[in-house]
């Protein structure tokens, strides 16, 4: 069972409350962008054994979308961010790699 | 190879069991194999099986990193069928299921291949439609199922009540000869027959890196050493990403816990596979006794072969208001397997960019019942380059957006 925070509420709950939204900061491809860059943008995941950066909803809550770090192998939850960004802030980097000395980010992230 | 049969029970009970031997033997890695397999499951293992059995490639290794069948081979609820919609799943999985047909006799191991029925009940008017069009799809496709109501239902199986207050039975879809096997006499049986064929399954031995050469496998690295392989076969179901992110390529799956548990031994109650997707949840009674129940997924990523307690909650609930008498049960073990998903719930079976590495996965919730049929594609697909079974199924689907959902058939249960 995880404790996941939301930071557009402020209300730290347990994971029923949320609804898991997969992986974060993908790039968005569209029309005039390669075959290769569609299929990778829709379909392709780093789906880490480790560090990896998703997406949330407070579904029986706000119901707004905010970003989680986690680690898929502990199930430690590292953080929670705004979604209006394009890669994780340095406090959450910070608590990652305090936790993992050797960590380095994947390619999607 | 001693062939097992009741001549040898009588002899070896004369001489008080003294005369077994081991069924497969425990080997070290060679320096070269024609082929190298990661993963000594049931798919890796029928994969070597057919490789050697059809093409006599037997030249081959099946790299283990844990123990023979320990991943989601040892941990899922059994359940064998191929009721799907679409006719490339149709045509793998009924392979696969009448290959379990004469499995204990083509390996001389009992994997107690019971075909006692599968019924998916339909509890929404949506259902009843989705399996009516499964029942049509499946006639024409040659795999026997029909549409029973909930009389029939009731009829094949007594303990169950179908007129539930919020999800009343309306029928199902019934495949007669569908049912379940013994998980680990599968992988057993499997790695028995490879070993007698000269192959090598090696356990504990963690792929660490895949090792290559202008753009082609030149072999893997382990924590037992260097090993040379001309063909690479990745068959590690909830790792797959991880194996591919080693070679430098990705894949469309993720990888999440699925949950099963089962019940305390009772007397003999329900001789059929109920399998409830409107409620996420599924059951059948073992020979021993144990109901044994499947779960639903979690929604997140997940490599820890556990999963949330809600979903437990949420299927055991289901199942009482399905199943009444099963409420005064108490629950013996719980476990949660890895399971990689693809976005048509469809699996992978396909060359892939580096030359001469070929991934089978994303099998997602029901890779059991597709061990065999599995195994046999991916052997000719190895062995010869292509299988009209594992064409529909390359990687190259994703980009032509050529998929097969099987979101119906295989969205949640098995």
């Amino acid at each position: 069972m995880l404790t996941i925070h939301c930071p557009n509420c402020g209300i730290t709950a347990e994971e029923t409350e949320f609804h898991a939204g997969g992986e974060a900061h993908l790039k968005r491809f569209g029309p005039g962008s390669s075959d290769a860059e569609f299929e990778s943008y829709l379909f392709m995941r780093d789906n880490p054994k480790g560090v990896h950066f998703e997406r949330w909803r407070h579904n029986n809550g706000c119901g707004k979308w905010f970003h989680v770090a986690r680690d898929t192998t502990t199930l430690e939850v590292f953080g929670s961010y705004s979604a209006q960004t394009t890669e994780p802030p340095q406090d959450i980097l910070d608590v990652i790699t305090d936790r993992h000395p050797d960590w380095t980010q994947g390619r999607n992230a | 190879m001693k062939k097992y049969s009741v001549f040898a029970v009588a002899r070896e009970a004369m001489r008080h069991h003294t005369g077994w031997t081991r069924a497969w033997r425990d080997a070290a890695p060679k320096k070269k194999y024609d082929v190298i397999i990661i993963g000594a499951g049931g798919h890796g293992l029928a994969t070597a099986y057919y490789l050697g059995k059809n093409f006599g490639i037997t030249n081959v290794a099946i790299l283990e990193k844990g123990w023979l069948g320990g991943g989601n081979t040892g941990r899922n609820t059994t359940i064998i069928r191929s009721n799907y919609l679409q006719d490339p799943s149709a045509a793998i999985y009924e392979k696969s299921r009448s290959l379990y047909e004469t499995m204990s006799q083509d390996l001389n191991y009992n994997v107690m291949f019971s075909p006692r029925g599968v019924i998916m009940l339909a509890q929404t008017e949506h259902e009843v439609r989705g399996y009516k069009r499964t029942a049509h799809a499946n006639n024409l496709q040659g795999v026997s199922t029909e549409f029973i109501g909930p009389e029939k239902v009731k009829q094949l199986v007594p303990i169950i009540n179908i007129d539930g207050p919020r999800y009343p039975v309306l029928g199902g879809l019934w495949q007669a000869r569908g049912g379940t096997a013994r998980h680990d006499a599968v992988a057993w049986g499997y790695a028995r027959a490879c070993s007698d064929m000269g192959m090598d399954v090696i356990q504990k031995c963690e792929v660490t890196g895949i090792r290559q050469s202008g753009g082609k496998v030149t072999g893997v690295s382990t924590n037992k050493g260097d090993i040379d392989c001309d063909k690479l076969g990745m068959v590690v179901a909830g790792h797959s990403g991880h194996l591919a992110d080693m070679a430098g390529f990705r894949l469309p799956i993720e990888s999440v816990s699925l949950q099963a548990l089962v019940s305390e031994p009772i007397k003999p109650c329900m001789d059929v596979v109920v399998m409830a997707n409107t409620v996420h949840g599924y059951m059948s009674q073992s020979d021993k006794g144990e109901m044994v129940i499947g779960g639903g997924t979690d929604g997140y990523n997940n490599y820890t072969q556990r999963g949330s307690f809600h979903h437990i909650e949420e299927t055991v609930r289901a199942l009482i208001e399905t199943f009444p008498m099963v409420s005064r049960l108490k629950m013996l073990r719980q476990w949660g397997g890895i399971v990689d998903v693809t976005g048509d719930r469809s699996p992978i079976l396909s060359k892939t960019p580096v030359e001469g590495v070929f991934v089978n996965c994303g099998w997602g919730t029901g890779g059991f019942k597709a061990i065999p049929g599995s195994g046999w594609a991916m052997a000719e697909l190895m062995a010869k380059g292509r299988s009209p079974l594992t064409d529909a199924f390359g990687l190259n689907r994703f980009v032509e957006g050529r998929f097969i959902d099987e979101s119906v058939a295989a969205g949640v249960a098995h």
